[in-house]
């Protein structure tokens, strides 16, 4: 890409606490995202999300290496001037952190308050918002009178209020439903289209990433895994991590005995109406073992991936592998101990 | 025993009383509101932590609070005469029960503030707010409830107080008390400022309940 990136980490690190009670969240993070994109990072519980989103705002200071948001190294800023960056910057969180004792409108008003804009251009615009998150008909509510998802909704107004160039999300659709976090993906999705703010989103699911995401960066342990548009990630996973939560679970179909390959099939809906593993059966004249699937079928195409156990033999293998090179279905070989 | 004059006495008495308690609480919370939030800010969990700042004021207001109060009474009278120009009188016994009150309802707001989700203080530093619009905007209104049943709870302690100054004529009815009852051994009169004090008691803590129960949205 040749534009400029809105936000951009390098060599970033985060280590809490010192000595021998040290730990390290983030270890040398680099990561560019640029203007208009939802940009996801997921990984599982611990590896230092939540620690990475917060240092983009610089909720949470790194204890070596720089945020660059918009051209400005954000790090060596004194407070008021990262007070103003951070009108640029909205945040949504798990748990929504609304004020409890305010309705939808005022809350919606806050980042307008502390911005300084006057109090009623600040309740026409937090009226606006309402409106444009679908919750026009809510104003005078308190959070305690709200849904999950309609709270996480007047924090998106929020969020919006000053205009900001980024919106961070920190599993925000964690505490919903799975309808309810569909229509607060699509809320996003429809936000960023229509008012290009770029989105970054955290989370430990991959359904989220898959829904909205334009790349996705894998963290585990700390360090950033894999990074790249999502459906080359996803479809070629390189890394265990990546492995793991992409295929996260399934079935495990039959046991593997002998000593054939371990294969991972990918489908990503190119097989359509076809039995590709009976044809595959049939024409290499080949049994294969079924360690494991987890597949699914949408509009009559295929998604998902499947472990097989291949002959022994290796002319029966070359035979196979061609033949899921003519019908183009992704493989790869798979280790023995990973599901 | 009940003459006209006792009633009088009885209804001056509740008036220096309310005086006492409500301009104690005022200034006891004038100093303690401001104490109790800096408590809360520096801390270690809190927006600045500044653990020198923390320990400080947090030792102080140990110190104070660890002085009997009738020991305070008789040792700050210097202080007292200084101030109010006299240590009898209910307006001289304002002086100790500030003194003893601020350090109680520091902590007090201090307890109230820490109840505040750390998530929504979060959520305004996201938001670009300073520190003392964090605590003005966000920490004062969020802890409302919490706030106003310890100011309940911090006038009914300091409502006791003054009558504890009714031992070196503090004025009040804990005075009329110990003068009456204790001095002159008419039982019956300590018992009925006993039975006036105890209402009172009641009635500060349950319109604290009410306001508190009334403003705090969280209830549907
Ligand atoms: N304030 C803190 N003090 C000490 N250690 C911390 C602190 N915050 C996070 N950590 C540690 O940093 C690591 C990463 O934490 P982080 O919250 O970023 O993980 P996460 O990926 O968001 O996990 P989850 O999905 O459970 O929210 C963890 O080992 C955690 O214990
Ligand atoms: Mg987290």
């Amino acid at each position: 890409m040749t534009q400029t990136p809105i936000i951009e980490l390098k060599n970033l690190n985060k280590t809490f606490g010192t000595g021998e009670e040290a730990v390290v969240a983030l270890d040398d993070i680099n990561i560019s995202i640029y203007p208009g994109e939802i940009f996801g990072i997921i990984g599982l519980s611990g590896a230092g999300k939540s620690t990475l989103v917060r240092c983009m705002n610089l909720l949470e200071r790194p204890t070596a290496g720089s945020v660059i948001f918009d051209g400005t190294d954000i790090t060596s800023l004194s407070d008021k001037a990262l007070r103003n960056i951070r009108r640029s910057i909205g945040m949504i969180f798990q748990s929504f952190n609304l004020l409890m004792q305010r309705t939808a409108l005022d809350n919606v008003c806050f980042p307008l308050e502390i911005a300084g804009v006057p109090k009623k251009e600040a309740k026409a615009r937090a009226k606006e918002l309402l409106k444009t998150v679908g919750l026009a008909d809510k104003e005078k509510a308190y959070p305690a009178q709200l849904s999950g998802g309609q709270k996480q909704r007047v924090a998106i107004a929020r969020a919006l209020a000053t205009n900001p160039k980024v919106i961070l999300c920190d599993e925000a659709t964690s505490a919903l439903d799975p309808t309810t976090t569909q229509s607060i993906l699509a809320l996003l999705k429809e936000l960023n289209q229509r008012l290009g703010v770029t989105i970054v989103i955290i989370t430990h699911e991959m359904k989220v990433i898959e829904q909205i995401c334009n790349r996705v960066a894998i963290i585990d342990k700390s360090h950033i895994e894999e990074m790249g548009p999502v459906d080359e990630v996803f479809r070629h996973p390189r890394t265990q991590a990546a492995k793991k939560l992409i295929f996260p679970s399934g079935d495990v179909v039959e046991e593997v005995t002998g000593y054939g390959k371990l294969l991972r099939l990918v489908f990503d809906g190119n097989a359509a109406n076809r039995p590709i593993i009976a044809n595959m059966v049939l024409k290499c004249g080949s049994p294969v073992n079924i360690v494991f699937a987890d597949t699914k079928r949408i509009d009559d195409k295929i998604y998902g991936h499947m472990i097989v156990q291949l002959p022994e033999n290796e002319e029966k293998v070359r035979q196979i592998l061609t033949y899921l090179d003519m019908e183009e279905i992704a493989y790869e070989e798979e280790e023995y101990d990973v599901q | 025993m009940f003459s006209e004059g006792m009633f009088s006495l009885m209804g001056t008495g509740l008036l220096e009383t309310l005086y006492m308690t409500v301009v104690s609480t005022v200034m006891a919370y004038l100093i303690g509101l401001p104490v109790g939030m800096i408590l809360v800010v520096t801390d270690k969990e809190g927006i600045r932590p500044n653990p020198t700042i923390n320990r400080i004021v947090g030792s102080i207001v140990n110190l104070l609070r660890s002085v009997p109060f009738i020991i305070l009474l008789v040792a700050v009278m210097p202080v007292t005469r200084f101030i109010a120009g006299t240590t009898i009188g209910s307006t001289a016994t304002v002086v100790p029960l500030v003194i003893a009150a601020a350090p109680f309802v520091a902590r007090m707001v201090e307890s109230s503030a820490k109840e505040v989700d750390r998530g929504v203080i979060e959520a305004s530093l996201s938001m670009g707010a300073s520190t003392l619009e964090v605590v003005l905007k966000v920490i004062i209104p969020e802890a409302k409830p919490s706030l106003i049943v310890g100011a309940a709870i911090a006038t009914t302690t300091i409502l006791g107080y003054s009558a504890m100054s009714g031992v070196v004529g503090g004025g009040g009815l804990g005075d009329i008390a110990i003068r009456y009852g204790y001095h002159r051994s008419q039982t019956d009169i300590m018992l009925v400022m006993v039975v006036i004090l105890v209402l009172l008691v009641q009635i500060f803590q349950e319109i604290g309940n009410i306001i508190a129960r009334k403003c705090d949205k969280r209830i549907r």
